[in-house]
């Protein structure tokens, strides 16, 4: 245990006289947090939507089949009720619902609505959902020319995000990358670095356990990166104005736990890479792209090519980001994120065997 | 004629004097030992000669330019080869002479002619398509000096060229040291083996920064009353009282 | 009774050999020098027998402990200062004393007696960072980290390479007090002249052991008569002397040339009288006793070594 402490102590003698690098820990989540505030576009297709139709005639009838037809969008199943609506949204099975009123055909005389629903935890997504869905029965109400004298005005309701707000979206994207750029990034960087400057040649040949070695070099950085989570959430909160819907504790449990992915991903890098430049390149084009590619953070995995959508289940990011906007932003709890949480876990687990295992005892 | 002359040049760090008024004239075509122990001041004052530093204050001309104000027509002849980096190991041979050649400007013709010779003189022929990480140390260092000359400078930095070469490699070395002296190239080499400070026309020892002897090996030993240079080193350097 | 073992061990890289079939046998307490200079295998077999790198065939023991299967053990008992500084430039002489003591299951208290010599040296620097010392503090530093835990073996592979003459001396004076303490010290050197302060050496090139004894039964079994020749032009009196055709070898050694002939009594006015009629007046020639890189390089000469 005091062999531990001591190494722990060493590695916080690194970091804090490396100020420099400290500090951009410290600044690049806030560059980024500002940074992604800004435009991603989006695309969608097939996208689930389910139907509370009170009306049930031909024209709504045809009015769903015109939109299932619609390469942007799928089908999914009438509803009863606004009650089933929005438990299907919390379940993230649908993108979208489609209410029209009792009597729709009949009171088109009268001034009638349809009403569309959509997640607006993801902005761009709903954007542009309600944009397609709204032209298409807009175009195909005009051919029918017993409603061209009416004048339909879809409503767009936003559940969760009202005012739209994009920081909802990229505030989990943001903390996605962060806590793999520091964790990831710095711990093989840190341990690379030893083997490249032939200390790690003397700690082989001392009686220091390997176990040692990694978990006082992931240590730091795992604190550094608690540092960070509070820092954005806070910046988020309150500079972005983005709300922390659900329990605080869970989104820090649950980025602890991606924090330790990353963590393990960084050992295996380490095991991996005998230079920092290595090490690094490994971590920017290996993590940083996937991440930002991938993680459905930026490009909704939806629009992916199918292979891509395979590929995207290997990110932790991508099961992060989903459970952290559904924790954040629409509020839910630790059990609707179970399947998220264990996904990460067993990352964590398969990562830290398979680096113990690569990890050498001896050169090369 | 000088090809190096030195007044008084210092170089602080800080409150650190690193190279303390120190004075010297190298001749054309000499042999020039610039020795001291480590953290003397070596480095420093050499980086300095070779216009990679300016010095805080004092008068340094480097082959008849101004060190201040010259910097590049300095850089255009002088040569230099450490022992740490000299050559591109991920290169082959022929293309390490062909991109030094060519970094100071040598023609297609001249870059022919040079490579075949200098691969003549290293009888090195064989090796000319071979990279230069493969070969041993001590044919590394033949052939980094020769590049360090292929443009025909007017002085040569040498800075611990033979660390760790073997000791027949060490002596051909200097052969081509002499070679190179011979055709009128001043040599300034550090090194940390006393065997070689023998071989230098004239030695200067630095100590805490200033030049403490400066004169032949032979007057050297004289002044001393010692049989070697190990030993002038030995009496000079042990009163160091700095570090780094 | 032998403190460390090497039976035919051979290593590759790939398709470069780095170490041929090398057998030592070191013995306990002993000063033992592994002298050749770079690419000889000398860092190789330090990482065999630290048990960083196994070996592709033979035999290793440290202490009696295998380097394949007591590995474990091995790096309890042995001290290792490998050729690059492998302190952490970023922390201060104690820090870096006091975390490589710990590392070893030790404090700095306890075997204090033993580096107090170095350490007393390098004491006043104690709160600098070791990447701002000299290279001689940072040597000793080095070797006060490797031998915090009082190791059974030290292992010091180039400790005086790029090291200034005066720091190297003080170097070695301090390991002939270490072996004092009993501890058996392995050093590895490129610098022949260095071969004289252990007790037995074995010379290096190429990944092939030349040679195992003590330094002066190696220098005496240099097997020429060898002169010191000096002048007043030393470089064109050593292509002079090359010409001279009962030249075996010539080659400068400081201020001398060390000259073999090819015939073992040879009447030196001959020499004297060739030398004279290309200028050379003022020549000394006097008999000589080889050094051990005397031996090295007549080694190459004959090449007996490829």
């Amino acid at each position: 245990m005091k062999q531990f402490l001591s190494f722990l102590q060493k590695e916080f003698y690194h970091i804090f006289r490396d100020l420099r690098t400290t500090l951009i820990m410290i600044v690049i989540p806030i560059v980024l947090v500002v940074l992604f505030g800004y435009a991603i576009t989006t695309e969608i297709k097939n996208a689930r939507f389910v139907v509370l139709d009170q009306s049930r005639d031909v024209t709504t009838r045809h009015l769903i089949d015109r939109l299932d037809a619609n390469a942007y969008f799928d089908f999914y199943k009438q509803v009863e009720n606004f009650d089933e609506i929005e438990t299907l949204f919390r379940q993230n099975k649908i993108k979208m619902a489609v209410v029209f009123p009792p009597d729709f055909s009949k009171n088109r005389e009268i001034k009638t609505e349809i009403q569309l629903l959509a997640d607006a935890s993801d902005p761009n997504e709903s954007t542009v959902l309600i944009e397609y869905a709204t032209s298409i029965f807009q175009s195909e109400l005009r051919r029918n020319s017993d409603f061209t004298s009416v004048g339909i005005v879809p409503v767009v309701r936003l559940l969760y995000n009202p005012q739209m707000k994009d920081a909802y979206n990229f505030v989990p994207g943001v903390m996605g990358m962060i806590l793999i750029l520091i964790c990831s990034l710095m711990t093989s960087v840190g341990i690379v670095r030893e083997k490249e400057y032939g200390s790690m040649e003397v700690l082989l040949v001392s009686p220091l356990k390997s176990v040692y070695i990694i978990l006082a070099k992931a240590t730091p950085y795992l604190l550094i990166s608690f540092v960070n989570i509070l820092l954005i959430l806070g910046l988020s909160y309150f500079l972005l104005d983005v709300p922390i819907v659900g329990s605080l504790w869970v989104v820090i449990f649950l980025s602890l736990v991606y924090a330790l992915v990353a963590l393990s991903l960084g050992l295996l890098i380490s095991t991996i890479a005998n230079t920092q430049q290595s090490a690094m390149l490994i971590c920017g084009m290996a993590l940083m792209l996937p991440v930002i590619l991938l993680s459905g953070m930026i490009f909704p995995i939806e629009n992916m090519p199918w292979i891509l959508q395979v590929l995207s289940n290997l990110i932790p990011a991508r099961w992060y980001i989903v459970a952290l906007r559904d924790v954040m932003i629409k509020g839910l709890g630790i059990i609707d994120i179970l399947p998220e949480l264990t996904i990460l876990l067993l990352m964590t687990f398969f990562l830290i065997l398979l680096s113990v295992k690569r990890f050498k005892t001896r050169l090369e | 004629m000088y090809v190096i002359e030195a007044e008084k040049l210092t170089k602080r760090f800080g409150n650190f004097t690193a190279v303390d008024q120190i004075s010297f004239e190298v001749s054309e075509g000499e042999i020039f030992g610039f020795l001291g122990a480590n953290g003397a001041g070596k480095t420093t004052a050499m980086r300095i000669l070779c216009g990679l530093s300016k010095p805080t204050s004092g008068k340094v001309r480097v082959a008849g330019f101004d060190i201040y104000k010259q910097t590049e027509q300095v850089k255009q002849h002088i040569g230099y080869m450490s022992q740490k980096f000299s050559l591109y190991g991920d290169l082959k041979v022929w293309e390490n002479i062909r991109l030094f050649g060519g970094i100071y400007g040598l023609s297609e013709v001249q870059l022919k002619e040079k490579t075949d010779r200098i691969l003549g003189l290293l009888d090195m022929e064989d090796k000319r398509d071979a990279l230069v990480d493969s070969l041993p140390l001590g044919w590394k260092q033949k052939l980094a000096f020769s590049v360090a000359i292929v443009h025909e400078p007017r002085i040569v930095f040498l800075d611990e060229p033979t660390g760790g070469v073997d000791p027949v490699t060490r002596r051909q070395f200097w052969e081509l040291i002499y070679q190179a002296a011979r055709r009128g190239i001043t040599i300034f080499v550090t090194t940390h083996y006393m065997d070689e400070a023998e071989y230098c026309d004239r030695v200067s020892i630095m100590v805490d920064g200033r030049i403490e002897a400066l004169d032949t090996p032979l007057e050297l030993k004289r002044k001393f009353c010692v049989e070697n240079m190990n030993d002038v080193f030995y009496s000079l350097a042990r009163k160091a009282q700095r570090g780094e | 009774m032998n403190n460390v073992q090497l039976n035919h061990i051979t290593r590759s890289y790939g398709t470069i050999h780095a170490v041929r079939d090398v057998s030592l046998d070191i013995r306990s307490g002993e000063l033992f020098g592994l002298i050749g200079p770079d690419g000889a295998g000398k860092t190789t077999l330090f990482r065999i027998l630290t048990t960083l790198l196994l070996p592709d065939s033979g035999e290793a023991k440290v202490c009696g402990l295998d380097v394949r299967k007591d590995w474990k053990e091995i790096r309890g008992i042995a001290g290792y200062m490998p050729g690059r500084f492998s302190l952490y430039q970023d922390l201060s002489v104690e820090e870096n004393l006091r975390f490589f003591a710990t590392v070893f299951k030790t404090t700095v208290k306890e075997n204090y007696d033993l580096i107090h010599d170095i350490y007393v040296q390098i004491e006043p620097f104690a709160k600098r960072r070791a990447g701002k010392l000299s290279g001689g503090m940072k040597q000793k530093l080095a070797l006060c980290c490797a031998l915090i835990h009082r190791p059974r073996v030290l292992f010091l592979d180039e400790p005086t390479t790029g090291v200034d003459p005066v720091s190297r001396k003080e170097f070695w004076d301090i390991l002939s007090r270490i072996k004092k303490q009993g501890i058996t010290i392995i050093v590895s050197t490129p610098y022949m002249d260095e071969a004289s302060l252990c007790d037995r050496i074995a010379l290096m090139k190429n990944g092939v052991c030349l040679r195992t004894d003590h330094p002066a039964t190696i220098s005496a079994s240099y097997p020429h008569l060898l002169w010191a020749v000096c002048g007043a032009d030393m470089y064109s009196l050593l292509l002079d002397i090359r010409a001279y055709p009962e030249t075996y070898s010539c080659h400068a050694f400081g201020d001398r040339h060390h000259l073999a002939l090819k015939s073992g009594k040879h009447e030196m006015n001959d020499l004297k009288h060739f030398l004279q009629g290309r200028g050379h007046s003022n020549v000394t020639i006097e008999p000589l006793v080889p050094s051990v890189e005397d031996y090295f390089m007549n080694f190459e000469e004959d090449k007996l070594c490829m």
